[in-house]
């Protein structure tokens, strides 16, 4: 690639925090940091070498299945699996009396087990496992394992779940069949609301839909006979697979080596521990042979854990020139069988709506139902997506009846940067304006915004995200990502990080941060990861933390390891050690280039004067300022922003929704490698338009639950003909709290878009279409009831009964609060 | 159930043995009669740069070529392609030195996660092999059926055209709106 010509200086400026490291001093020219460049894996990727786990073969490998209940909501009377192991080839059957200890993902929500000791869930939920010889034998011997269940009452929908406290699926829910309930109150909201020219109430309703990676979760456990085991697994938190073994198989983490495998998509779909994991660690355990499953699509579809159901509520206060007074908001998500992460996803449906406009008052209000479906838990833009939708939507209403321009509106009112929000979030940089701008000048919005003729429309709406969670998934002080480096005498540098690439380019930002802080190429850095045998531990590839978080930890770890090369090459050539640069394969006087080693001998001269050469680096993020309770979920050591404009072709006919084109502005702070953040960008934008126009997790709520279409035919996602024309602005505004200024730009991009096509709906036919995906059938009808004189909206009608629980009540920092009480 | 009963039900049922062509090598392989060509590559080919997503043919990551044109591995039977020249992605490089368009795709960042990039790598490479110089419109008719949730397709079309240039002989470098943006 073009790389010397494309070549350009990146931003300065580097103050840190907490545990952020510097970059070391000297000249910032950057030669790595900022230029596009391919991703390190690409070249195995492209050639059809890479490993991914269902590639993986071991000599005397068994296969497993799963057996998984018909039943939504049922009790296992009986099992019998005498049949199945009579069946030749069967080495070993397992049922729920085998792995009796429960899991999950969250502290507080280990409601899982890897097969059903007494209680099936939801249609898919797994009951036995058999271990075989090859595949076919084991799916027929799931076929001969006799189940007899005793139905259970169902509890189909969150409005079912209001109206059935019992039978509970789990005892330990906050009340009946609500999962978790929260009240949150910031500030005095009836003095908002009464300071407001204009209120406004609205409903919504996001449909929950899937992450579709086109890899199919499978994983391969080798039990040896050391009493240790092993598990390659298509998983995206390899760290928390690790604890989940731990805590089932009852063996101590020193004896277990999880190895996770390149994903072949994650989008947050493989983060938690699942059934199929902990069963072929078992499964191996008891045969002593190696044992592989490889899950069926339809099976990933009962896996899920993607975006959940949510009808939202959001009520408004504004001043006749838009500033909000006072907003209130409240969420009711369909969380289907388990905990997953849902508590997390619950308190993100109410944490980032106060980040990208000032919002002086503010509560939110949230309730997760447990119903007999597949569980929720996080997609791409956990927990922020739907709410943003609904705040997106709402606002471009407010601004009609203000008679404002909605980019207008939304210019006027952003949050300030390093602002602490209302619910104690501290800002960073904001690059939200010109991300704005950016997409208004693209996209002609002054001259075509409501003047386009009758079916053709535009929309705005903007978005934030965070770069990582502040806090770990269970209560620790210890680092959210390590890394170490050791270089060899050949002047080899090999890096070790235990996140793991799932597509976005986690690999490639360790080699590019230690390729630019030591002067050599990106090649020459070799990248092991994931592998907590080997490699220091990276919470996982989820919240959008690995740029920041592991590249906080590189950076240290390779301005250590500079600073020891650094001492002793200065020794060498007799040159102050804050001359010296490190810059094309080289260690050099600044003053004189000439006088200089090359990075081979330096490394060797120093290896000769510290011994052998290596360091570790560490990341935690920074403390947050909120102190109260369920102020862990929003925090994060930055805040990436991005606006967007969609425009539609509406066929008023049909309903049929058609986008030509998406403009798409987005603040990530500072690009590692541009083209790789122009890919999360556009890849964002096609994930949002697919949930925007067709994606959905549907359920026949009347025929035992079943998904409706848990097949990739016919759950429907965007292909070359339906995807749009992305034009992508990248704004770098850098954050001192990222590697180098760098925020993130996996998920934020997605949440503009799906509002933005609503608005751009609007905009194109004058109806409002409340409810995500906006399908044909729902834009029709809410054309013809505009036809017939009638309301000229589609979307939800009401909120059911919830038993709020008391307010938790928080000063906000205008009020002098101290972030608790 | 008798025994006999239960041994029929269980595999490996009886094999066949068979001679393809694959990458232009001959390849013996004593198989399953009712296995996909998928299955075939595979599990007993061990040429597992062919994916698989769903194994219904609704996702296109397990496209190989059978004398030229993309098919759907796991829609066909290993059979039916006895004595037809098969490609897989591990058939695209020239010894050492990648294709063109796998090169590009390196590039560009157009393998994201890189599991459905076997199959569009095959879809693309007969695409040109019709037209040398594809209109957009018809790298988007030629991919409709491999789904990527990763890219958005757009570094992918970018990727296919900076190779069919290349491929034409012409010294094309990505733009730089495609690397940096607008």
């Amino acid at each position: 690639m073009g790389t010397e010509r494309l070549r350009r200086g990146g931003a300065d400026g580097q103050t840190g925090s907490g545990t952020t490291a510097r970059p070391p001093a000297g000249p910032t020219v950057r030669a790595v940091i900022g230029t596009p460049r391919p991703k390190t894996d690409a070249p195995g990727k492209v050639a059809g070498q890479t490993l991914f786990a269902d590639d993986i073969v071991l000599p005397r490998m068994l296969w497993c299945k799963l057996l998984r209940s018909p039943h939504p909501h049922a009790r296992i009377v009986s099992i019998d699996a005498s049949k199945a192991l009579a069946l030749p080839g069967v080495e070993a059957v397992l049922t729920g009396a085998d792995l009796p200890i429960p899991f999950g993902i969250l502290p507080v929500s280990q409601d899982e087990h890897a097969l059903c000791p007494d209680v099936v869930r939801f249609v898919g939920d797994p009951v036995a496992a058999v271990a075989a010889l090859d595949e076919e034998t084991a799916l027929a011997a799931c076929d001969l394992i006799d189940v007899t269940y005793e139905p259970l009452t169902v509890v189909g929908s969150v409005d079912d779940a209001a109206t059935t406290p019992t039978p509970q699926l789990h005892d330990y829910a906050d009340e009946g069949n609500w999962h978790k309930l929260v009240h949150l109150q910031f500030g005095e909201l009836d003095e908002g609301f009464a300071r407001a020219d204009l209120v406004r109430e609205d409903l919504f309703l996001y449909e929950g839909n899937t992450h579709l990676p086109m890899e199919q979760h499978a994983s391969i456990a080798h039990a040896t006979p050391d009493g240790r085991v092993t598990i390659w697994s298509s998983t995206q938190t390899p760290h928390y697979l690790h604890r989940a073994l731990s805590k089932v198989l009852e063996l101590p983490p020193a004896r277990i080596r999880v190895i996770a495998t390149p994903n072949g998509g994650g989008f947050g779909g493989k983060s938690d521990p699942f059934n199929h994991e902990i069963v072929v660690a078992r499964l191996s355990q008891v045969t002593g042979r190696p044992v592989k499953i490889g899950l069926t699509r339809e099976e990933v579809f009962y896996c899920h854990r993607g975006r959940h159901q949510a009808l939202m509520k959001i009520r408004t206060g504004v001043t006749n020139d838009g500033a909000i007074t006072a907003m209130d908001f409240e969420s009711y998500l369909d969380g289907g069988a388990y905990g997953s992460y849902g508590v997390a996803s619950l308190y993100y449906t109410g944490a980032l709506q106060t980040v990208t406009y000032d919002v002086p008052t503010y509560r939110f209000r949230g309730a997760r139902a447990f119903t007999n479906k597949p569980p929720g838990g996080p997609k791409r833009g956990h927990g922020t997506t739907q709410p943003r939708f609904a705040v997106e939507v709402h606002l471009d209403k407010l601004a009609e009846q203000l008679k404002i321009d909605p980019a207008e509106l939304r210019l006027r009112h952003l949050v300030r940067p390093n602002a602490v929000t209302a619910n104690w979030l501290q800002l960073g940089t904001v690059g939200l304006e010109a991300c704005i701008q950016k997409v208004v000048v693209g996209s002609r919005w002054k001259e075509r915004f409501r003047k386009l003729p009758y079916g053709r429309g535009l929309g705005l709406a903007c978005s934030s995200y965070i770069t990582g969670a502040g806090l770990p998934i269970y209560w620790n002080d210890m680092p959210h990502s390590g890394a170490q480096i050791k270089c060899d005498r050949g002047g080899g540098v090999t890096i070790f990080c235990g996140s793991i690439d799932i597509g976005q380019g986690s690999e490639s930002v360790l080699a590019y941060v230690t390729a630019e802080v030591l002067g050599i190429e990106p090649a020459d850095v070799k990248v092991v990861t994931a592998d907590t045998d080997l490699t220091p531990v990276d919470l996982g590839s989820y919240s959008s933390r690995v740029t920041l978080m592991t590249g906080q930890a590189a950076l240290q770890a390779a301005s250590r390891v500079r600073d020891l090369i650094a001492s002793a090459t200065a020794t060498k050539l007799d040159v102050p050690v804050d001359r010296l640069v490190f810059g094309g394969g080289r260690v050099f006087d600044a003053q004189d280039p000439e006088h200089g080693l090359t990075f081979q001998a330096a490394v060797g001269i120093a290896e000769a004067m510290h011994g052998t050469l290596g360091a570790v680096g560490s990341y935690t993020p920074p403390r947050s300022p909120g102190r109260y309770r369920g102020a862990g979920v929003g925090p994060s050591a930055a805040y990436s922003y991005s606006a967007a404009v969609a425009e539609v072709e509406v066929d008023p006919d049909t309903g049929i929704v058609r986008v030509p084109t998406i403009w798409i502005g987005h603040d990530v702070g500072q690009s590692i490698n541009p083209a790789l953040v122009m890919g999360q960008v556009e890849g964002g934008v096609y994930m949002g338009l697919g949930e925007a126009l067709m994606e959905e997790m549907a359920y026949r709520e009347k025929l035992n639950v079943v998904h409706k279409w848990p097949s990739m035919l016919e759950y429907k996602s965007p292909t070359t003909m339906e995807m749009c024309d992305v034009i992508t602005y990248l704004i770098e505004d850098p954050d001192p709290n990222g590697p180098f200024g760098a925020k993130e730009a996996g998920q934020g991009p997605l949440n503009p878009v799906m509002p933005a096509i609503a608005n751009a709906i609007y905009d194109a036919v004058g109806v409002r279409i409340d409810e995500v995906p906006m399908s044909a059938p729902k834009v029709l009808k809410a054309i013809q009831a505009k036809a017939k004189g009638k309301d000229p909206r589609y979307g939800p009608t009401g909120t059911p009964p919830v038993p709020w629980p008391e307010r938790t009540y928080v000063r906000t920092p205008a009020q002098g609060g101290n972030g608790r009480d | 159930m008798s025994n006999e009963q239960l041994t029929q039900l269980a595999g490996p049922t009886r094999r066949i043995r068979g001679t393809f062509r694959v990458n232009g090598e001959a390849r013996e392989a004593l198989y399953r009669p009712h296995v996909t060509l998928l299955e075939l590559l595979r599990e007993d080919l061990q040429l597992t740069g062919t994916k698989h997503g769903c194994e219904l043919g609704e996702c296109g990551a397990c496209t190989v070529r059978v004398d030229g044109t993309p098919v759907l591995s796991c829609l066909v039977l290993a059979q039916a392609v006895e004595g037809q020249e098969v490609t897989t992605v591990e058939g695209m490089a020239e010894g050492a030195a990648l294709h063109p368009l796998q090169q590009t795709f390196v590039e560009l960042g157009a393998a994201q996660c890189g599991y459905c990039t076997p199959g569009v790598l095959l879809a693309a490479e007969a695409l040109l092999d019709e037209h040398p110089a594809p209109t957009r419109d018809e790298i988007k008719l030629a991919l409709s059926g491999n789904i990527c949730r990763c890219t958005g397709y757009i570094k992918i079309y970018e990727a296919i055209e900076l190779a069919a240039a290349r491929m034409r002989g012409e010294s094309a470098e990505p733009t730089r709106e495609s690397v940096y943006g607008y």
